[in-house]
Parts: C-alpha cells; structure tokens; sequence
C-alpha cells in the first residue's frame, strides 16, 4: 500500500479513460462504414430515385429513362419464393433443437448449422446450378428461390432455436400436465408464444438474403423483361445493379446506385420493423 | 379416454362424498394403529409400489410403497430435495420430461397401471391434473381460453359445450365473480392470486380425478394463500388432491393424511393429526419441532 504513490494513481487513471476512449472510437469506427454508405448512396442515388424507377422496365443502353420495376418485383417474387423453403424447413428446424433434441445430437446440428451459416453464398449458387438448373436446363426463379432459401435455413433455425428456449418451461408443463399431445403443446403454447421472435428471425434472414447477388448468378440469372413464368429466368435487384454497375453508361451507373440505395432503404426498413416488433417486451416473450 | 365409474366431478351431487369421507374417518379414529397406514379409506385412488426413482445416476427416490386414498387431501412435506416433488411427478408421469429419468415399480390410479407400456402419459395427464408452485397463464390466451385449452387442444370443438364446462371449472376455483366481466383479457393480467385459481380452473376444466398440487401457495400472500386454502377443502368433495407443501402450518390446516418424506425415503404416512401430534419416527418429531430441514 505504501508504494502506491499518486502519481501511478494518476498514470492509471490516464490509462483507463485512454483504454474506454479506445474502445468508444472502435466502436465508431464500425457504424462509421453505415453511415459512409448511406451518405454516399443518397448523394449519388437519391436524385434517380423517381416514379419511374419504381414503374418503369429497364430501357435499351444510351436511351434515357427507364428503371428497376421488373428487378424489384423479382426480387420480391424471390423472397417470398425463399421463404417457400427456409422458413418452414428452418423454423421446423428450429423446433427440434429447442423441443425434441438431445445434448449431442444439438450440438453436432448447431455446428453443422454454422458451419453452414459460414459458407460462401456463391457456393449455394452452384449447388442449386447443378441441382436444379443442369436438370431443367433452364436458369429460372425456382432456383433462385431455392439458392436463397438455403441460405436464410441456418439463419431461421438458429433464431426459432434461442428464441423457443426463452419461452419458460412452467408453459410446457402446465400444457402438458392438461393432457395435450407434444406436438399441440408446441405448436399453440410454445410456438405462439414465441411468435414474435420467431417473425423476427425471418425478417432478420429475409433482409440479409435480398441484398445476395452471387447465389443469383447462376440461378435466377437476371431478365430485362417482366418475368411471366416462375421457370424462367427473373430479375432480382442486386442482379440488376450489378450488372449496370460494370456497365460503360453513365444513365445505368445512376440507375445502379438508385438501385443500391433501394435496397439498403430495404433493409434498414426491416431492421426497423423488427426494432418496433420486439420493443418493450422483447423477446422474452 | 378410459371411463371411469368412480366419478364425474363436475357434475352433480358434491356433498355426499366428502360427507361418506368424513364418516369413515371418525368411524376409523377409535380404531387401534396399525402399521403406517392406520385406517382403512377406501378406495385407494393411487396404489404405489416399490416405486425407485433415478435422474441419471441420481436415486432420488428408495422403494416408496404406499397408497392415496380418494377424495382426501394428502400433504407431503419434507424438507427441500428430499424427492417430495419428484414423488408427486411421478404419479402423472412428468417426471419423464427429465432427460435420462427412470423409474421402476408401479403407479397405479384406481387399478390402472400409470406406466404400462400402452399407456400413454397425455391420457395419465388428463386424469391427473397437476397445479404447479408458480402460478403459469398461457401468455397469448386470455382468461377464458386459458380455462378451456385443455379441452379445445384435446378435440372439444362444441362452443357451448366450451363456455359451459369455462364458467364451471371458473366457479369450483372460486374465481368466476372476480372474472365473469374480463374473460377476454389476457390471463396475465390478474393478480399472482388469481392467476393460481385461473390454473386450478384450468387443471378441472378436464375433469381429471386427481389433483397435484405442488406448492401452489408458496409464493401467495397470506390472503391469497388463505382462497387457496379454502378452495382445496371445496375442491375435496370431487377430487383426490395430493398436495406438496413446505409450509407445515398449510399441512396441517388442509390435509386428511401427511406423507413425510426424507432423503427420498418415504419416513412416515398416516393422520395429519396424528402426524404432527404423536409422531411415531425420530426424524418426523425432529423435521416438524423444527430441528431440521
């Protein structure tokens, strides 16, 4: 005690104010990217952000106008073609880890899950290329939806997983002690309990699929027409904004960053959504 | 669902049993003790025996052979971990939620044995209702789904039949005056009192023959505490209550006969009078003068 002078006192102090400062400034240093983008995409994106981005098909190069409708319709039409796949697959998922599971077969589907999690997307696009379309030999929104919705699967299982293990055990009992079959107990007592973080979950996976442009490469392969047949190739918006963007023409790259503005808008929207969903409560069901 | 002649609590005559209860009991006073089980009561709704209990490579209970007799309150008390709990579990088969749960022996409910092969635990569960210690409203129902989910979820589709059976199981948990106007509400939305009562209605809308209550007033006020009380004594008239209680006063108060367990080992059965007053084993006389536990 006797050594401790004042003087390391106050160089320990410096430390640590110097150490949390550190740390605040890193911790800006990751929202900073954000904030760049977004700045950037409004200035750049903004002024071709119009009525007829959202209306218009693409035009022919060097003529003026146009836009993204058929892109975002086939992104849209994507999603709810993922969804078709991930969400029953991945919450059904979901429901075994949390519900039926034993200790070490979870623990091998968790690590294969995240594994899973990890891979590249553009592996999915060439797995669902020889999955599907090798065998149809057609590129077409079937297999787009396909490709996406495997990615969005470790997503959905995991969430359904930890959102289901917060619902109290008392539940589970209480409707088991009434003499009602396992699988009525999970579905009305545990599952909608859960309800909103299992919607969470799908939102979350949903935003980070729409922004995906490699598994769509092979697969949904792009179109600059109105898509009228899930078998044929279709539009997706990434698709679109990356191929105006490698473009030589001034009006595309505008209407790429238009485009990048969109779905960023996009995503920030369902991340609010999914704020104001699991606001107050939270997820603690 | 098996039928069963023994009774159909919810309907019908509610005094005589009790009544036929109390007399056998005073006929039975005078006789001499024998054994732990003293006096005969039948008919016995639980025949146990040789009942061992393990979770995992934990025993938790030793050989307990007894019987429970129908339409009286049984109390179990003991001190904490001393497999009270697990004992009342395995007379509806929850404790098979336990991972790597075992048991051996046999339950059976007025004949039936509770864990033959073709039994199946949900239709164990439906004769026997259980209310746990802390109180458990399904969080997206209101009051009055709460009261018949046991029923919808296992197939009753008839509304009339659902707000009938809702509104008789309310009144037998002395809850309908409290709730009749906010039966819509979330069952949430009541006082930690009457969210107990909402799972007793719930457990009766069954119409099990049995009810396991395991520390239901534990964590009650006094007041609260006290409806609960009073509703096992009304409740008794219909069914067979198995009650856990650390609260030896609440034994004493609502119980025809106390089963003292210790260290999983079933130590002394018989007359909760008789129990608290003369205790015939040293650790029953230690646990209950406060010496222990």
């Amino acid at each position: 005690m006797a050594f401790q002078t004042a003087n390391n006192h106050t160089l320990r102090k410096a430390l640590s104010v110097l150490v949390s400062v550190a740390t605040f400034l890193c911790a800006l240093l990751v929202i900073a990217p954000l904030a760049i983008v977004f700045v950037h995409l409004v200035d750049k994106g903004a002024s071709s952000v119009n009525w007829d981005f959202f209306t218009k098909l693409p035009k022919p190069p060097l003529e003026a106008g146009g836009g993204m409708a058929n892109a975002i319709a086939g992104t849209l039409t994507l999603l709810v073609l993922a969804s078709l796949v991930g969400v029953p697959i991945g919450v059904l998922g979901g429901v075994y880890l949390s519900e039926y599971g034993t200790d070490r077969g979870n623990w091998w589907l968790r690590f294969f899950g995240d594994v899973l999690n990890g891979v590249p997307s553009i592996i999915w696009g060439i797995v669902v290329y020889a999955l599907i379309v090798k065998p149809t030999k057609t590129f077409s929104a079937y297999a787009g939806g396909v490709a996406l919705g495997f990615l969005m699967l470790p997503i959905i299982m995991r969430t359904t997983e930890e959102v289901l293990y917060l619902v109290p055990q008392g539940y589970r009992e209480a409707g088991l002690a009434l003499g009602i079959p396992r699988w009525k107990v999970i579905v009305h007592i545990v599952m909608s309990s859960a309800l909103k973080g299992i919607t969470t979950g799908v939102l979350l996976a949903l935003a980070r699929v729409a922004g995906e442009t490699a598994p769509l490469l092979f697969t949904a392969f792009g179109n600059s027409f109105w898509n009228h047949k899930l078998s044929d190739p279709i539009a997706a918006l990434p698709l679109q904004i990356f191929a105006y963007a490698i473009s030589p023409y001034d009006d595309w790259h505008r209407q790429a960053w238009a485009g990048a503005l969109v779905l960023v808008c996009f995503t920030l929207v369902v991340n609010v959504t999914v704020r104001f969903l699991t606001r107050g409560k939270a997820m603690r069901v | 669902m098996t039928e069963n002649p023994v009774q159909n609590p919810a309907q019908g005559a509610v005094q005589s049993p009790a009544q036929n209860q109390r007399d056998q009991r005073t006929a039975a006073a005078g006789a001499p003790a024998q054994g732990a089980v003293e006096e005969e009561t039948p008919p016995a709704a639980f025949q146990v025996e040789g009942l061992n209990m393990w979770y995992g490579k934990k025993q938790a209970l030793f050989d307990i052979t007894t019987s429970i007799p129908s339409k009286t309150i049984t109390a179990i008390i003991g001190p904490s971990g001393c497999g009270k709990s697990t004992f009342l579990r395995c007379l509806n088969r929850m404790h098979e939620l336990v991972p790597h749960s075992r048991t051996e022996g046999t339950v059976r409910l007025f004949g039936q044995d509770l864990y033959a092969r073709n039994t199946d635990a949900s239709i164990v569960r439906r004769r026997v209702g259980m209310v746990f210690q802390k109180s458990n409203p399904f969080p997206t129902m209101s009051i009055g789904e709460n009261v018949v989910v046991g029923l919808r979820l296992n197939g009753v589709r008839n509304r009339a039949l659902l707000n009938e059976r809702m509104e008789q199981a309310l009144r037998m948990a002395a809850l309908w005056d409290e709730v009749k106007n906010d039966l819509n509400r979330p069952g949430m939305s009541l006082s930690g009192g009457q969210q107990q009562r909402l799972c007793i209605a719930r457990a009766i809308a069954v119409e099990p023959e049995v009810l396991l209550m395991d520390e239901p007033a534990s964590a009650l006020d006094p007041i609260a505490t006290m409806k609960i009380e009073e509703l096992t004594q009304q409740l008794k008239a219909n069914y067979t209550i198995v009650i856990v209680t650390h609260n030896m006063q609440q034994a004493s108060r609502v119980s025809d006969k106390t089963m003292f367990f210790y260290m999983g080992k079933l130590i002394e059965y018989g007359e909760t009078k008789r129990l608290f007053f003369q205790p015939s084993e040293k650790k029953t006389e230690d646990y209950i003068t406060g010496r222990f536990g």
